[in-house]
């Protein structure tokens, strides 16, 4: 019971992060329609950049402390979002009009020269970074088990509940918000009415790319690792999760994570052990798991699971 | 006086099919000038044309002296021009609000008039205030389109047969409408209707559109006048 409690904690916080990135794929998805195939490697991208910085600093002699994670998660936010906005300046604004498959042929292709670019001048082998963030709070113990949460997954959730909350009611609440609403839902109307609907994508762009370099941050610091090839498995587990909370629903994308993280971790957690059917699974196909369940839900479930189904006049 | 919108012979093309050919037509400040047509005549076309989407391929699109043909779709919105376009094209996930929201707030205009005259136009609207655009009736989001376009405070208003699918009644209702924006806030309309009857006594003036070029105009009486008219599109009586 501790054990499922624990690995409970542990789903949530990896959950939390995949989230992130789905809010992004699913940004996307609902104003231009297109995958943005290199969103987990912007992801990647953002963990670099939190971890040159975190080098720099450290260099610098600033000690690790919260104003120093603040500190490197807004540079990384900054500088990855100016990323997302030249993707989407290079790589898919030109291709605007064009037939449908040449952003997603193109979104592959700026995949792979993201990958390269930091496979070049960062080099081909995981980074690692010291610990920032220590500690743990012994939530329970007895008989053998203790349940703890440490320090890093109390951050992950509370800094990713915090953006959220932020993104959230930016897109209902605010100008902006309501444009990026109005281009989703008919985008030449929106022009129509004066909105520039180019700078509405990119600013959806910036946004995504932001929240996605929180997520590479937050990775980094709990796992310690960045290699240029994390954004590949990292961005199909994220965009699993957005199918399965259903494409274009914000808060499907964090139900859709958290249910990811949760599968992913009972799932290495689980599979192999000696009870019922899990001694046929295989803890290291957690991967595969993720996977199964994307494509079980584009088979059974194309709409997701918060997706829209509603009837609309149009 | 130069008028305030001229289209100036603009061909118009979809692909290959040439939906415009060659069409000239100037509305001057302060008119109503109705666009009579056949289904498929380019009278949608002719609209979307003024906010160069399509483009126009020959010719030239004036507003206010401006040559607007090769502008961005948003900066001929900005210039002064509206449009309530074929199929209302409402937002379906926001509120009868946010949608007349969205109707100012490219403008930088304080959205409170806009919002008033709206709910004065069409007090139904604000019975709905909150209630989805995408479940509004046909008539409820063709009130909304007009309300919506209204409060930019254009200069010129484009309506794409604002009377589509209405009931009698509340067709009136929004010709009367029209009249009184035109006639209280000179409001310049160009106006595009099947309905060519109510249409041509609302009007100014009025021309003739059938496959993509302009083939008659007029003064909304003098084309009521006209045999061919009546019998081609007002029915006989
Ligand atoms: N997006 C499009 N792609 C290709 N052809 C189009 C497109 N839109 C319109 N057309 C064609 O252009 C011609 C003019 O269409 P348009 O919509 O302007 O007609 P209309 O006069 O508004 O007709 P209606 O009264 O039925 O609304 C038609 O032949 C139509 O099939
Ligand atoms: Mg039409």
């Amino acid at each position: 019971m501790a054990y499922a409690l624990q690995q409970l904690i542990n789903g949530v916080a990896l959950g939390m992060i995949y989230g992130l990135i789905a809010v992004g794929y699913t940004m996307v998805y609902g104003i231009i329609g297109m995958i943005n195939f290199a969103h987990g490697d912007i992801f990647m991208v953002g963990a670099f950049v939190s971890l040159i910085s975190f080098v720099l600093l450290s260099t610098g002699g600033w000690a690790a402390g919260p104003g120093a994670v603040l500190l490197v998660l807004l540079i990384s936010m900054a500088i990855t979002a100016l990323y997302g906005w030249s993707v989407e300046r290079i790589a898919y604004r030109p291709l605007r009009g064009s037939f449908r498959l040449a952003p997603l042929i193109s979104a592959i292709g700026m995949s792979i020269v993201l990958q390269n670019f930091v496979q070049v001048s960062q080099g081909a082998r995981a980074k690692p970074i010291e610990p920032v963030i220590r500690g743990s709070v012994e939530l329970w113990h007895g008989n053998g088990f203790s349940v703890s949460v440490s320090t890093m997954q109390i951050v992950i959730v509370v800094v990713t509940l915090a953006v959220l909350a932020v993104f959230t009611w930016l897109v209902t609440s605010t100008k902006l918000g309501r444009a990026m609403r109005a281009c989703e839902q008919d985008r030449k109307m929106a022009g129509l009415l004066g909105i520039d609907t180019d700078r509405t994508i990119s600013i959806t762009f910036v946004i995504g790319a932001a929240l996605a370099a929180v997520a590479g941050t937050l990775y980094l610091l709990r796992y310690g690792l960045a290699d240029f090839f994390m954004g590949f498995i990292v961005g199909v587990k994220a965009f699993t999760a957005a199918v399965l909370g259903g494409v274009g629903s914000l808060p499907g994308a964090l139900l859709g994570g958290l249910l990811i993280g949760l599968i992913e971790t009972l799932w290495s957690a689980y599979a192999g052990q000696d009870m019922f059917l899990l001694r046929e699974l295989n803890p290291a196909y957690k991967d595969v798991a993720a996977f199964a369940i994307l494509i079980a839900t584009l088979i059974f479930l194309p709409s997701g699971l918060l997706g829209r189904a509603e009837v609309e006049k149009v | 006086m130069s008028a305030m919108l001229q289209l100036d012979n603009v061909t118009s093309a979809y692909g290959a099919v040439e939906a415009l050919r060659g069409v000239s037509v100037e509305v001057n400040k302060g008119e109503i000038v109705t666009l009579i047509g056949a289904n498929g005549a380019g009278k949608s076309t002719l609209l979307m044309t003024i906010f160069g989407s399509p483009r126009a391929r020959a010719g030239r699109v004036l507003f206010e002296g401006r040559d607007i043909t090769a502008m961005p779709l948003h900066e001929i919105a900005r210039a002064g021009i509206a449009q309530a376009p074929e199929g209302r094209r409402i937002f379906p996930r926001m509120s009868v609000r946010e949608n007349l929201l969205m109707g100012a707030q490219a403008f930088g205009v304080d959205p409170g008039p806009g919002l008033e005259q709206a709910f004065t136009l069409f007090p139904r609207l604000k019975e709905r205030e909150t209630q989805r655009g995408g479940t509004l009736s046909g008539g409820e989001q063709q009130m909304l389109a007009i309300g919506r376009a209204l409060m930019s405070r254009p200069r010129l208003l484009l309506l794409d047969e604002p009377s589509l699918g209405l009931a009698p009644l509340v067709v009136r209702g929004i010709f009367s409408a029209i009249r009184t924006l035109n006639e209280q806030t000179g409001l310049t309309v160009l106006l595009v209707e099947q309905n060519a009857n109510q249409a041509l006594r609302l009007a100014h003036r009025a021309y003739v559109l059938v496959t993509g070029r302009i083939t008659l105009e007029g003064t909304g009486a003098e084309l009521l006048a006209r045999p061919e008219i009546r019998d081609a599109y007002l029915g006989t009586h």
